[in-house]
């Protein structure tokens, strides 16, 4: 069953075309890489999907309904739930309580909430730091917490925007175990990456973006070897496939 | 911990209580003032606070409330029991029409400062101008020491009046804090577009945030014209009070339940000191230069006020001494 879709979905930046007529499907269960050359569109695709940005053209549809004219908080609660590339932690508040934040769209009453985000703040591997603020955190706990707000929504369709990106490779491989058991757990995932190998591991099927375009698409292995998604990256020094920060 | 808590309550339930009968009148009056100011900063607290919308106009909101129970009381003499909640009422109209624009329109930081402050102006500007409730001369209440009235002949009154409110809306604040409401302002105070994606109707929890506060506040406004007995424009919605209220809050610590009243017990006696010493002297306003200092000094030492670094020391001292 089809569970996202976007028609011509497109934006503008002044006389940039970030996305241009994207037409893109996900079904339910899916982990789909979206991957691409810095500047290719694809924030900006999450930032459209989310309700963050509003389409120039085109619309997008979650579950079968029309995503137009919604606000963020409202996106979230019909169960698409994004994280930030850079991350934004509330840095005065516990790691329990940011994720709190998160639990209390499905749970309003607070103690219902607190119990259900340390559930997750345990499954993220967070759990001995959960009355900690979130301003002493190392970058990887920030991408977990990032992660764990997500999560804590409850969404069947989770964003994540470069959730590796600045994680050694140690980091890397834990968080795709995290990922892989949220996706096991009934949520399907679209992923911005540039971690090669995490977006390999994870994804079902990758679409490749280049100046707000598919230029191509397909299985992890057929993507990886089109002559056109090299073309993409060539050209770009490695500084684009670097990790942002 | 605990036994910190039991000597804060039994300060706060059988010392402050029984205190008047021990007190000079002085120290009746300038206990009230430190209570009532701490009702006050604890209203900001809500929306300056928890939810860091920085209103600098809280002073339209108080004008609004003292002018309309003292009008009411006045003219149409109806008692300022029930004319304290119309102008709460009204206040929190202002509240949501300031808020409304402020944050239907995305202003941040400084435009939402200036924008409130306008509104502030505003009223004070109208009110010089009406004739009807006294124009820039002001408007008096006679005395009539009727307690239906909200008039009483024993200032200890007002001392309780005042310990009430500050208790109220500390226990207000202190519930509120715990749930939802309070956990979702904290997330939109440190950052807006994380909570809206968690989830969070940032603009509506703006709304309610400012519209208690102002509620609270106009609330306020009704004491005070009944403490004080004549309404000024230029005092009641001048730039001066609300700068008063925002800064017990900011001095004793933003977003946490007891910094407006820590700000106030540190404050509200440093003003009154300095304002009669150095009104003796002939330095009329001086004492706004010692808060001046005063507030660089927290910025640059205690940028979350005084609340959470005595709270920290009490803490780490329990933890010594088990």
């Amino acid at each position: 069953m089809t569970l996202l879709e976007t028609r011509t979905l497109t934006k503008n930046f002044g006389g940039v075309r970030a996305v241009a007529g994207l037409d893109l499907a996900m079904t339910e269960g899916e982990v789909l890489g979206l991957i691409g050359p810095n500047g290719a569109g694809k924030t900006t695709v999450f930032n459209l999907l989310s309700g963050f940005l509003v389409p120039d053209e085109g619309d997008v549809r979650f579950r079968g309904r029309s995503l137009r004219g919604l606000k963020p908080h409202t996106i979230c609660r019909l169960g698409l739930a994004r994280t930030f590339q850079i991350v934004r932690p509330f840095p005065r508040l516990s790691v329990l309580d940011n994720v709190m934040v998160g639990a209390l769209v499905r749970h309003p009453e607070a103690a219902a909430a607190r119990a259900r985000a340390r559930a997750v703040v345990e499954r993220l591997g967070l759990g001995h730091k959960a009355s900690h603020p979130a301003v002493g955190l190392t970058l990887p706990e920030r991408k977990r917490l990032e992660l764990a707000r997500a999560v804590a929504t409850e969404p069947t369709l989770l964003l994540l925007d470069e959730v590796m990106a600045g994680l050694n490779a140690t980091e890397t491989a834990a968080l795709v175990a995290v990922i892989g058991e949220i996706h096991r757990a009934g949520v399907s995932v679209l992923l911005i990456e540039h971690n090669m190998r995490a977006v390999m591991a994870l994804s079902h099927r990758i679409v490749v973006l280049n100046f707000g375009e598919v230029v191509a698409e397909g299985p992890p292995a057929a993507v990886a070897s089109h002559p056109r998604v090299i073309e993409a990256y060539l050209g770009e020094d490695h500084a684009g496939a670097a990790p942002s920060r | 911990m605990t036994r910190v808590a039991v000597v804060a309550a039994v300060i706060v339930l059988v010392a402050l209580p029984l205190a008047p009968s021990l007190f000079g009148s002085y120290a009746v009056t300038l206990f009230t003032l430190i209570f009532f100011y701490a009702f006050l900063g604890q209203a900001w607290n809500i929306v300056g606070g928890y939810a860091g919308q920085l209103s600098a106009g809280h002073a339209a909101f108080l004008g609004i409330g003292a002018y309309t129970a003292a009008v009411l009381s006045v003219e149409k003499g109806l008692t300022p029991w029930i004319g304290m909640f119309v102008g709460g009422a009204l206040a929190a109209l202002l509240g949501a029409l300031v808020g409304f624009l402020g944050f239907r329109f995305g202003l941040r930081g400084f435009y939402f400062v200036l924008l409130t402050v306008a509104f502030a102006e505003i009223c004070r500007i109208v009110a010089s101008n009406t004739e009807a409730i006294g124009g820039a001369v002001g408007y008096y209440i006679t005395f009539t020491g009727d307690p239906r009235q909200l008039q009483f002949q024993d200032a200890r009154a007002y001392y309780y009046l005042a310990l009430v409110l500050m208790l109220a809306v500390t226990a207000l604040v202190g519930v509120l804090e715990r749930g939802r409401f309070g956990v979702y302002l904290s997330a939109i105070r440190e950052d807006e577009s994380a909570s809206e994606a968690l989830g969070v109707d940032t603009f509506r929890y703006k709304m309610l945030a400012m519209v208690l506060s102002s509620f609270l506040t106009g609330i306020g406004g009704a004491f005070y014209a009944f403490y004080v007995f004549s309404l000024q424009p230029a005092s009641v919605f001048g730039i001066p009070l609300s700068v008063e209220i925002i800064i017990r809050a900011i001095v004793g610590g933003a977003g946490t339940v007891l910094g407006p009243i820590l700000g106030s017990f540190i404050l509200s006696p440093l003003a009154e000191l300095a304002r009669y010493y150095f009104a003796q002297s002939g330095w009329h306003g001086a004492h706004l230069v010692v808060y001046g200092l005063l507030l660089i000094a927290v910025v640059l030492f205690l940028p979350e006020g005084a609340y959470p670094r005595l709270a920290r020391l009490v803490r780490r001292r329990v933890a010594g001494a088990a």
